[in-house]
Formats: structure tokens, sequence, C-alpha cells
């Protein structure tokens, strides 16, 4: 029984990386804002599913919102304001879908040969979900680096967050301040992010952030 | 009692900030401004001589803390002191609007809220959450006049900071795996105290990764080296007022988070010294930081280029470690708050007077405006680190403490201070000096709280009050 649990957390974790990887090569804001709710959805059973186990009823707090306000509240908005902005068009990607794959892959070799001989005394679940997690964190940073659209930069950063909070979960006992402030957090730097998109939008009629990086011209 | 005077440092900006949102009129709520801020000042002061609570499961008040919070408080007051004139030209100009400035107001009590908080906080979740909160409330103001470049500022800001935010979380959460076998789960794996009292027995590799990510992720927040893009946009495109308090205030609370993280490892023994990173990066934030300043064009660009230059000093001392090297720190510290803060004041009028930031078109500072061109030259030599200002004293300390120790890194070392000392030494000249360039209107400047900053750095550099000594000493020591 308490094997099949364990696989079960696994199987989640390794789910969420999966999804990671989906994003990385999802050519239009569309599909990227559906995997972005596929994301917080395997988020919110995995979250869900640790409540489970560690017999953690305030866990099921993280995982409702991990489902209400990630995987729908979220995905929707920012698809209305693709919508606004009519943007819907192809993403450009820095270095190639083939390059960004294989930085993908490294990452997440690179984070399980730092992180699985450092936590080799921590119970086995915590041990391999911090491993996935740093990987789902890394790669939410290689996209973030590698996309020059404002949304899907937002898009990247969303599953960094997604990453921590797997990892604040798989962290038993972890208290309950910081997952409602995670949370809480995300609420508000979403609103900052959605003000600013809008700013943009105000300003420069276009949400492509390379365009702002004229302005800076001349300027140093 | 005392455990009041903590919640007033806590709560007196939390209800001016609701205050200050529903007031319309900027005349009363800059006044208020400057009231909740010298209120907020005052229990700060009381935290120094009143009887300390015990600490918490979410706060705490220690020798360390305090110097940090009254510090902290002194910046804040005398800011809104500045604020207040500035903004009112603002206004004026039409460069902001009176909602613009009603939502200024109740971000900058806001701000000062999560500062104090950080500082305060015993629980390393709840800083962390803090700092979140500083950082969010700041980038408000930064995109605050919506032109395009205040917008890149803002949008280069607000993720580079929550990038970090969110790699110094991981590393929060690391620290809590680290000490969940140790103190047992819950609450008082959080606590710093519990932390702090049990670190010797952490698992050693658990924390070097998590201090490798907490000096990344607060890292970014101090404007380290690599990590520091969005320090100099940040400050050229906000209002000046902000710009005086994220070089005075932000980036020491960063740091102080990261002190903390510093005290677990070194009572750990078979951790790894945190030392040479914080080194490393300091040197290098010092030397590149450096080269910049010869190419600044643009005034308030250039005073955060030399923000990241002391940073860089202030993490290099901390990391030499020893009761020397963290003293010369805590000084370096509060001589750049107080002097950097100063120089930003006179910089915003100047900035208003000529109606841009760009060096080419100031000039002869001295002979148009001589109460503001003086002040900028004292404000430069202070801060470039000349004699008898206090920066001199801390860096000589600094540079000594590195020679006892590590004499090629202090070789290194007074490369970079000379570095930055020649540039802005050179654009000063221009600056003050020579004939009069651009516009020569009045200004309405308030220059007390500029005054007060520079006395107070005169008078550190020619005596420190022996209890002040004593007490930094002390801290030094606690420091590790």
């Amino acid at each position: 029984m308490r094997g099949i649990s364990f696989d079960i957390a696994h199987m989640l974790a390794g789910f969420l990386v999966l999804a990671s990887f989906l994003m990385l090569y999802q050519a239009r804001l569309y599909a990227l804002l559906h995997v972005l709710a596929l994301h917080a959805f395997v988020l919110a059973l995995s979250v869900a599913w640790q409540a489970h186990i560690q017999d953690a009823p305030h866990l099921y707090i993280t995982a409702a919102i991990a489902l209400g306000f990630k995987a729908m509240l979220i995905p929707w908005a920012l698809r209305r304001i693709v919508v606004r902005l009519g943007v819907h068009r192809e993403i450009e990607a820095v270095g190639g879908i083939g390059l960004t794959m294989l930085g993908g892959i490294a990452l997440v070799a690179l984070s399980l040969e730092v992180m699985l001989p450092v936590t080799a005394q921590t119970d086995p679940v915590a041990r391999e979900d911090i491993a996935l997690a740093l990987s789902v964190v890394l790669i939410g940073l290689l996209m973030m680096v590698t996309r020059r659209n404002a949304v899907s930069q937002v898009v990247g950063f969303l599953s960094l967050e997604n990453g921590i909070i797997l990892a604040a979960t798989g962290a038993r006992g972890m208290p309950l301040v910081v997952e409602i402030s995670v949370a809480f957090s995300v609420l508000v730097a979403f609103i900052v992010i959605g003000i600013f998109l809008f700013r943009i939008r105000e300003r420069f009629d276009t949400i492509d952030v390379g365009a702002l990086e004229q302005h800076r011209g001349g300027r140093q | 009692m005392s455990a009041n005077l903590v919640s007033g440092v806590l709560f007196v900006p939390l209800l001016a900030a609701g205050l200050l949102a529903v007031i319309p009129g900027y005349r009363l709520s800059a006044g208020l401004n400057m009231l909740a801020s010298l209120i907020t000042l005052g229990f700060a002061l009381s935290l120094l001589v009143a009887e300390r609570p015990g600490s918490g499961q979410l706060l705490v008040v220690d020798d360390m803390n305090v110097v940090f919070i009254v510090l902290n408080a002194f910046v804040g007051f005398t800011t809104s002191v500045f604020s207040a004139t500035y903004i009112g030209h603002e206004l004026e100009t039409g460069r902001l609007t009176p909602l613009h400035l009603r939502f200024y107001h109740a971000m900058y009590q806001l701000m000062l809220f999560g500062m104090n908080m950080a500082l305060t906080a015993n629980n390393i979740g709840l800083m962390w959450v803090a700092v979140e909160l500083a950082t969010l409330t700041t980038v408000l103001m930064v995109g605050i006049y919506r032109t395009p470049a205040a917008l890149e500022a803002a949008w280069k800001y607000f993720i580079l900071g929550s990038v970090g935010i969110a790699l110094a979380l991981f590393g929060t959460i690391l620290v809590y795996l680290a000490a969940r076998p140790v103190v047992g789960e819950g609450m008082d794996a959080m606590v710093w105290t519990t932390l702090a009292a049990h670190a010797r027995d952490f698992d050693p590799s658990l924390l070097n990764i998590a201090f490798v990510f907490l000096l990344l992720g607060y890292g970014t927040k101090v404007g380290l080296a690599p990590l520091h893009a969005w320090l100099p946009d940040a400050h050229a495109e906000g209002p000046t007022p902000i710009s005086a308090v994220l070089s005075g205030l932000l980036l020491n609370v960063a740091l102080y988070a990261l002190l903390r993280f510093k005290i677990l490892l070194a009572a750990n023994p078979a951790s790894i010294a945190p030392g040479p990173l914080m080194m490393g990066l300091g040197l290098l934030s010092l030397i590149f930081a450096g080269f910049m300043l010869y190419r600044r064009r643009d005034i308030k660009r250039m005073f955060a280029y030399s923000s990241i230059e002391h940073m860089g000093i202030i993490v290099f001392a901390f990391g030499l470690a020893g009761p020397l090297g963290n003293f010369a720190g805590l000084l370096q510290m509060t001589m750049h708050s107080l002097t950097k803060s100063a120089i930003f004041f006179s910089v915003g009028h100047v900035t208003q007077v000529k109606r841009s930031q760009w060096m080419a078109d100031m000039g002869g500072l001295t002979e148009s405006h001589p109460m503001l061109g003086w002040g900028l030259v004292a404000g430069v030599a202070a801060i470039a680190g000349l004699p008898p200002f206090g920066v001199f004293m801390s860096e000589f300390l600094v540079v000594s403490a590195a020679f006892a120790t590590h004499p090629i890194l202090a070789v290194l070392l007074v490369f970079g201070l000379l570095l930055a000392f020649g540039a802005l030494l050179l654009r000063l000249g221009d600056v003050a000096f020579g004939p009069v360039k651009g516009l020569v209107g009045p200004v309405e400047a308030s220059s007390i709280p500029l005054f007060a900053h520079l006395a107070l750095v005169l008078v550190a550099g020619i005596w420190l009050p022996p209890p002040m000594v004593a007490w930094f000493q002390h801290v030094a020591r606690m420091l590790g």
C-alpha cells in the first residue's frame, strides 16, 4: 500500500515535468495556454495526493487554489488578453525548438544529479519530489529566457511557481502559512502582470518584449 | 509594552497606507506620509532602549535587526520629507496626476511596512513574503510615470525580481527540509531562532545547496553583478524618492535576509564556507560597476551603478567575516545608505530644474544653484570615499581587513575602488563646475534631509560614538 502511494506521487510529479516539456515546444499562444492549464491541473492532482498520503487536510486548500485559480482562472484571463490584443499568432522562439528541448533534458539531468545525492537522508517522497520540482523550476526559467513574447514569459513564470509549490508540498509538514502566502503572492503577482500587460498594450500596440528594448537604445 | 513597540513599527505604516489610499489632496497626504514615517521612526528608536520581548514564532527583535530597523525608519522618514517637495513639483509640471499621487503615497507606506516586516520576521517564510511585498510595491512605483522607458524598467524589474524571489523561496524550502529531521515538523522548523540554535546538526549538503539558491535569489535583489540588470533601469526611470529608498533601504533588506542565512551556515561546521562565494560576487560587482561608471550619460543611472559598486564592497566585507570584516561591512552599509539617499535627494531636484537626466545638459551647478551644487559635490566626495567622510573610514577598514587575510583580493579591491573613484570625480567635474549649462530655473528644494544625511556621514567619519562602536562590534561577533 505504502509502495503504491509513493509510486503515484512520483508519477504525478513526473507528469508535471512532462507538461513542462510540452510547454517548451508550443509554437502558438492558445496551445501554450492549454498546456498551462494542464500543468496546473497536474499540480492540483499532485498536491491533493500529497494531502492524502501525508494526512494533511490543509493541503487540499492549496490543491483547490491550484485547480480553480491556476488551472482555470489564469489561463482564461490570459486567453482574453490574447484575444483582445489580437496576438494569437506564432511565437518567435529564440534558438529553435530542438536546441531548447535538449537544454530542458540537460536541466532535468542536472537537477537529478544535484538533488538526489544531497537528499539521501530525507524520506523518499520528498527526495524525488524535490528533484523533479527543481527540474520544473529550471525548465520554467529556460522558457522565460528563450521566449520574447510577454504572455509566454508570464506562462514560463507561472510554471516555475508551480514547480516551487510542488517542492513546498513535498516537504512534509511545511507550515500552512507558506502555502497560502505562495498562492496569495501568485495572485498578487498575476494582477500586477495583468496591469502591466494592459499598460504595455496601451503604449506599444504589441506585447513583444523585444519592442520594449528599443526604448533603451542610446540611453546608456 | 515592548511587544507593542514592535507592532508599532509594523502597524503604523500599514494603517497609514490604508488611510492614504482614501485621502484625496496631495498636501494633506504628503503631510500624513511624513507624520506616519516620523511615528514609525519614534517606535524604531524606542526599540533601541526598551526591554526586548521574547522572540515569538513570527517576530523577533535582536541586536542585529535593530540596527537595520532604525536605519530603515530614519531614511524612510527623511525621504518622505524630500518626497513632499519633489512630488509637489511633479504635480505642477503635470508628470503625475493627483490620483497617481494617492496611489504613490499608499504604496510608499506599504513598502515601508513590507521592509519592516522583513526585518522583524522571525520566520523564514514570513520574511520571504515580506520581501516579495516590498518588491511588488516598488515595481508599481517604478512604473508610475508610464513612459515607455519606465514601463520597460518596471517590467524588467518585475520579471527579474520575481525569478530571484522564486529561487529564494526554493532555498527557503530546502532550509526547512534540512531543519525538519532535527527540529521536527511544522512551524518550529521555520522559526529563525530555533534554526540558529540547532544549525549545528543540520544536514550540511542540503544547507549548501539551499544557500546557493538563497544567494542567487536574494542576491538578485541586492543587485550583485551578474544578476543586477534590473537595478540601473529601475533607479533611472522611477521617481527619485523611490531611487533613494531602493538604494538606501531595499538593497539592505535583501542583504539582511542573506546574512541571516549566512549565520546558519557559519554555525554548521561541515557546510561550505559562504565567504568565498560572497567575496567573489562582491568583487565582481565592484569591478564591473567600476568600469560601467565610465560610460554613463544619465545621472541617475550613474549613481545606480555606484550602488552596485557599494553593495559589492559590502558583500565582500561580510564575506571576509571575522570581527573586523563584519564591522566594516555594517559601517559601510550604514554610510552607503545615508550618503546614497542624500545624493539622490540632490539629484532629484537637479533633474527637476534641468528637466533632464542627461549629464550633457548639466554644468556649473555650484554656480547656478550653489546649495544643490555643493550638496551634490559633498555627497559625491563622500560616496567616492574621500576623507573626512564616513565612507572613507569604512572603506579603509574593509581594505585593511582584506589585506590582513587575503592580500591578493585586497589588491583587486583597491583597484576597483580607485576605478570607481576616478569615474565619479570625472563626471562630477563636468556637472558641478565649469560653465553653466542647461536650464537655470529657481528650485524649491528641501535641503534639510540632504544636509542632515551629509552631516551624519561627516560626523561618523570624524568621530564614531563609543556606544555605537560597541554595538556594531557586538553585532559583528553575532555574524561570526
